[in-house]
């Protein structure tokens, strides 16, 4: 198929543009195959270059031959275009709304994206599995890399490395998948060099209205236990949910099967529901003319902080089992490729030092989040604006962001990197030029062959002028556990996403300027005093040697 | 430090083994310490010698709940938002502490209150010199003011027009002394408009009074004239505001009553006229008193005024924000309180809503200074709640020299404590009225942090400076706040008998500024907040400025202080150091020439004291933001996590639900 097809009409002139913050342009509209572009005539305005996947709907209103065109985006921004002539408008308003649904994934941006930029290092390859085992295989033995999914045979969303218990063999493995949710069998999340715990997740347990049960998942599961500890099985869904998955053949652990083992059910909410938070809360956010009344109920009503604290507390559970309790964690909800996510990357946050640097963070949503198959084409297929209801869309993936934005919040310090990065990964989750959130699973990936056609994200992001963007100047590597609070008190809405088009952040981003500006002077004037200490000691020394013949 | 104190006939002033409860703890963690009385403060003293100081003025409410097993419970709430929840042991000792601080927390003539007694180690002069610190004179020239268009007006030196204003009155040059009494017989408690502000550069000003007694329809030209004057004295525009700060809707239902009182009114004049004159002194009495009540309200009706545009602004009154902060408290104060709860008890306590009108009303009165060029006047009912909340905080938005330290002291000074601010009534410093009581200048307060937050860098002075106010306004130790009114203070020979707060909180200026104020802005610039509701927070640090646990663990704030002050030591350093280098050069120069005399030994020694000055700097940089394993709330912290955290679902209680 040919974009030529799709594009109806290609030029239009005197188009204007209203965006945020800025005064409205007059200029020229054009449209390719992956972007919406208008350029004024005169010099020195900004040019506007949206990219068609960042298109989440369109209105279209007509005022005689006059056309408007309001285009919503997948980050919540929303602009509009005046189009003169009624025809040029529904062209470009049926030609705006094909190019944003493409169905193939291979017509998608990031295939014809060329970078203009060098790489010095193929993000493709910057975290691999089995350097990331390394990290742990320093510290304990009791843990394998196993390539028994090398041909997504065994479990279609799991990479073909995985890290599974020393003491059980691939056939084992097998078996364990096939009593678990989307073969999503039992695998090391995370290992606690403190006290030697493991948070690992998995998919359900398939145990059906007869409670059927597997001997190797019982077997893998205690291998993962010291002799005489405990460990916490940490069920994502309340226990009515979870009673009502037996139905349609899923489950829980029994606690006669598993002895050793304690469950624990917090209910984090999915799909749908947090499809309509999010909308309900955008909603609230774009609208400037709510008293306070009618503010502080649709905040309310849109439940999104509450489904913050509930996801936050999960998450602080499981890191308290780990470093209180010294127990070892399994987590899962149904599928085991949302919710139970957002559980193991947080609890991470909190636990280790390491996962808030950059490039640890980086690599935990290679591991936790992009191996780990959260579907990501599925659930940030859609955002906010979005009226078809599809089923699989969620914004199980800004919700964990939101999470981590409230523990850098109550802990500024201890995170290297700042606030921009998150809303960059937001951002490039939902519309990028890279490859990196394409598709749903590794297996999907490999077949798209992203590593051959695309560029990683991490190719770009890691490269020194854009890393100062979103470096942290306050960071001061901070070795312990951070406890956030979850109180209603301690938690905000996040305003750097959802009110980013609403409200101007002119003041905020002076001050921040000037915050850094101080940061900079200080270490600037620090090594100012010790380069003339040096000096000064020196011609002491000198003096002291003329002094002593 | 513990001053001995005991109450007739008991001879113990401490009791041991008391628990202090965290009020946000699921399953009740404590710390067990000794709990001492002192005439001025209960203090609270731990296993690890950690202190909790609580004046008696700032405990609001003190509360004995039911015997529990480990002892009586007693709860203290305070004016500064603190709550503590002691367990004493016995009950004895429990009725006892609480009777007494029932006693010592609510006095009932000022000079026994802490400011008549405290004293900071200051002679006279140094006192005398503290009350100096602010002048409102100096002020009004700072403005320009006495000029062409005003003039100080010496009507009330002896407080004979009204009392409850300062003896220093501007008003226009035009308005001569039949106009000036005339104005202020018609206003209620004789409060006649005067100047608040005079916008330098332009002659656009705000005025301030209280509601006329118009009730129906009864008009008082001197008053007329006087706002006539008001007008004319700004000459950029021909027309001024008068702005009435409550809300619409009640005055017109208020209206609507007064229109009913019209109607019965007639209806029992007509049936004094028709009945016999029996009842007619009886009738006549009721009649006079609804009379009364009806002259003892009203608004400035534009057709008797010239060239005026009225303007309601919609804040509600002291009863109705007192009423809203206790509902604000209350579902705050919740253990394990939802998002929704949280969400919806501030919804429906108002608060921000109150907020948000107090903001918008001032920012009415800047834009129209600065857009239309036009006079403000500002009523309310007395002239001293609403007022004082609009008049600064439009001055704040207009004058960037009242977002300075010492601007925000003179602000209060003169909007709120010299036009009478009922200090002592809204806070309660005496046992009185408890009607009287309303956060109106809390909300004042948190009006200005709203606005720091929009401008981080448009003020002088930081959060813990707003705090600190907060604190003292309700504390009693200063004489600022005291009284109703300045003859009030006057009368109880404040500035003889107590110290001012400014020059203390001047005296730690370093720990109230704000590190990212940035004074090149013009002076005059003007600041236009965004109102749009979602820009309104729940003010945390103040609501639950003691509930560490709830705060961020690291403040941003506090390192950059701490780095701008370093930043200013190291300044010094390289000073030091190349000043230094210079002399050694120097030296070895001469030396080479002549082979003089060694340097001197003292050289030496300061400069190996200083070359380990930069590591003790370091590290008190580090202790302070938290983030460092040495630091204790760190350790502290985790501890408390596994056994406390409130809003943390204990494992207990997921396996206690996993059972069942």
């Amino acid at each position: 198929m040919e974009f030529a097809e799709l594009i109806k009409t290609p030029r239009v002139d005197n188009v204007v543009l209203h965006r945020p913050f800025y005064p409205a342009v007059e200029g020229t509209l054009c449209l390719t195959g992956h972007h919406l572009i208008l350029s004024s005539r005169q010099d020195n305005t900004e040019e506007l270059w949206l990219l068609h996947s960042n298109i989440d709907a369109i209105d279209k209103r007509f005022v005689g031959s006059l056309g408007t065109i309001i285009i919503k985006c997948k980050d919540f921004r929303i602009i509009q275009l005046d189009i003169p002539g009624m025809e040029e408008c529904l062209n470009i308003a049926s030609s705006i709304e094909a190019l944003s649904t493409l169905d193939s994934v291979t017509l998608m941006y990031p295939f014809f994206y060329r970078p203009m930029f060098e790489v010095i290092e193929d993000g493709w390859h910057s975290f691999l599995p089995e350097q990331e085992f390394e990290l742990y295989s320093s510290a304990t033995s009791e843990w394998r890399l196993s390539y028994v999914n090398k041909e997504f045979a065994v479990c279609p969303s799991y990479p073909p490395t995985i890290i599974v218990p020393k003491s059980i063999d691939d056939e084992a493995l097998r078996k364990v998948a096939a009593f678990r949710h989307g073969g999503r069998f039992p695998v090391l999340s995370y290992y606690h060099k403190k006290n030697g715990m493991v948070i690992m997740r998995s998919g359900q347990p398939l145990t059906g209205t007869n409670g059927r049960r597997c001997k190797e998942d019982e077997k893998l599961i205690n291998a993962t236990l010291r002799a005489g500890k405990r460990g916490y099985l940490i069920d994502t869904r309340s226990l009515n949910v979870a009673q009502q998955a037996r139905a349609k053949g899923g489950g829980f652990e029994q606690e006669a099967h598993y002895p050793q083992w304690r469950r624990i059910h917090k209910s984090i909410e999915r799909y749908h529901v947090l499809q309509e938070s999010l909308i309900k809360l955008v909603e609230a956010c774009n609208e400037q003319t709510h008293n306070m009344d009618r503010w502080l109920g649709k905040l309310e009503a849109s439940n999104w902080l509450t489904h913050i604290k509930e996801i936050l507390t999960t998450a602080c559970l499981a890191a308290q089992c780990i470093d209180r309790e010294g127990a070892s964690v399994l987590i899962h909800g149904t599928e085991g490729t949302d919710s139970t996510l957002q559980v193991t990357s947080l609890a991470q946050i909190i636990l280790e030092p390491r996962s808030r640097t950059i490039r640890g963070f980086e690599a935990l949503i290679e591991r936790e989040w992009l191996q780990a198959g959260h579907p990501f084409q599925q659930r940030c297929a859609q955002s906010a604006y979005c009226n078809s209801k599809q089923k699989w869309e969620a914004p199980v993936f800004l919700l964990f962001l939101d999470c981590v934005w409230q523990i850098l919040r109550q802990f500024p310090c201890s995170f290297e990197f700042n606030e921009h990065f998150l809303i960059m990964l937001f951002e490039h989750a939902y519309a990028s030029q890279f490859g990196t959130f394409l598709g749903n699973n590794e297996s999907e990936r490999c077949k798209l062959k992203l590593q051959q056609k695309t560029m990683s994200l991490w190719s770009w992001v890691n490269r020194p002028s854009e890393l100062s963007k979103f470096t942290n100047p306050l960071f001061e590597a901070n070795n312990l556990v951070i406890w956030p609070s979850v109180a209603p008190q301690s938690l905000q809405l996040w305003e750097g996403i959802f009110l980013r088009w609403s409200r101007s952040s002119k003041y905020l981003d002076e001050a921040y300027e000037e915050m850094v500006n101080i940061i900079e002077y200080n270490k600037e004037l620090q090594a100012k005093v010790n380069i003339l200490r040096r000096q000064l000691a020196e011609l002491e020394t000198e003096d002291g040697l003329r002094e002593s013949p | 430090m513990v001053r001995s104190w005991r109450k007739p006939g008991h001879n113990r002033y401490s009791v041991e083994h008391v628990k202090l409860l965290d009020r946000f703890s699921t399953n009740n963690k404590s710390l067990m310490g000794t709990l001492y009385l002192t005439a001025t403060h209960l203090l609270f003293i731990d296993a690890q010698q950690k202190e909790t100081w609580i004046l008696h003025h700032h405990i609001a409410s003190v509360e004995k709940l039911a015997l529990t097993t480990s002892g009586c419970p007693l709860v203290i709430q305070c004016k500064n938002f603190r709550i503590v929840h002691f367990v004493v042991p016995r009950e004895r000792d429990c009725h006892d502490i609480y009777n007494s601080l029932l006693q010592l927390s609510k006095q009932g003539k000022y000079e026994d209150l802490y400011a008549f007694s405290y004293n900071p180690k200051q002679d006279d002069s140094e006192r005398l010199k503290g009350w100096e610190v602010i002048d409102l004179a100096k002020e009004y020239e700072r403005m320009g003011v006495p000029n062409r268009k005003w003039k100080l007006c010496d009507a009330n030196r002896e407080y004979k027009v009204c009392e409850t204003y300062p003896r220093e009155l501007y008003v226009p040059n035009s308005a001569i002394l039949p106009m000036i009494m005339g104005s202020s017989n018609f206003r209620s408690k004789g409060r006649l408009p005067v100047l608040s502000y005079c916008r330098q550069g332009t002659e656009a000003a705000i005025c301030r009074c209280s509601q006329p007694l118009s009730g129906f329809s009864a008009r008082c030209l001197e008053d007329e004239k006087m706002l006539k004057a008001i007008s004319t004295a700004n000459s950029g525009n021909h027309y001024m505001y008068v702005v009435d700060t409550r809300p619409k809707h009640r005055m017109q239902s208020w209206w609507d009553t007064q229109k009913d009182i019209g109607r019965i009114i007639v209806r029992i004049s007509s049936k004094i006229w028709n009945d016999e004159k029996i009842r007619e002194s009886d009738e006549k009495k009721r009649l006079n008193a609804m009379a009364n009540r009806a002259a003892g309200k009203g608004y400035e009706n534009e057709d008797n005024y010239s060239n005026i545009r009225f303007q309601f602004v919609g804040i509600e009154n002291i009863h109705v924000m007192r009423s809203s902060l206790q509902k604000l408290l209350e579902v705050n104060g919740n253990k394990g309180l939802s998002i929704n709860d949280f969400y919806s008890g501030l919804e429906s306590s108002g608060w921000l809503r109150h907020i948000k009108a107090v903001l918008d009303a001032a920012i009415f009165l800047a834009k129209a200074i600065v857009v239309e060029n036009a006079s403000v006047l500002v009523h309310c009912s007395d002239g001293w709640d609403r007022t004082s909340q609009v008049c600064s905080l439009g001055s704040l938005l207009l004058d960037s020299y009242y977002r300075t330290m010492k601007g925000f002291m003179v602000l209060i000074e003169k909007d709120w404590i010299s036009f009478g601010h009922k200090f002592s009534e809204r806070c309660g410093h005496l046992d009185g009225d408890p009607k009287e009581v309303s956060p109106v200048f809390t909300q004042f307060l948190e009006c200005v942090w709203h606005l720091t937050e929009q401008f981080p860098q448009a003020f002088e002075f930081n959060e813990a400076f707003l705090l600190q106010i907060h604190e003292h306004v309700h504390s009693c130790q200063f004489g600022n706040f005291l009284g109703n009114c300045q003859k009030e203070r006057e009368e109880l020979k404040l500035k003889e008998k107590t110290y001012s707060l400014w020059p203390f909180l001047l005296d730690d200026k370093p720990k109230y500024l704000n590190p990212l104020y940035s004074s090149k802005s013009e002076s005059l610039t003007f600041l236009e907040p965004n109102t749009v509701s979602f820009n309104f927070k729940f003010w945390r640090n103040m609501y639950h400025q003691f509930d560490r646990t709830l705060h961020p663990r690291q403040s941003v704030l506090n390192i950059i202080m701490n780095m701008n002050e370093q930043n200013k030591q190291l300044e010094e350093d390289i000073k030091d150091l190349e000043s230094k280098i210079m002399q050694r050069k120097n030296g070895i120069l001469a030396k080479d020439l002549m082979l003089a005399n060694p340097e001197s030994p003292a050289l030496k020694t300061s400069l190996c004291l200083k070359e380990q000055s930069l590591l003790p700097v370091n590290d008190t940089l580090r202790a302070i933001e938290g983030s460092n394993p040495a630091d204790n709330r760190y350790c502290d912290y985790p501890e408390e996590f596994s056994k406390s955290e409130p809003a943390v679902v204990s494992l207990e209680y997921g396996v206690a639900r996993m059972t069942c």
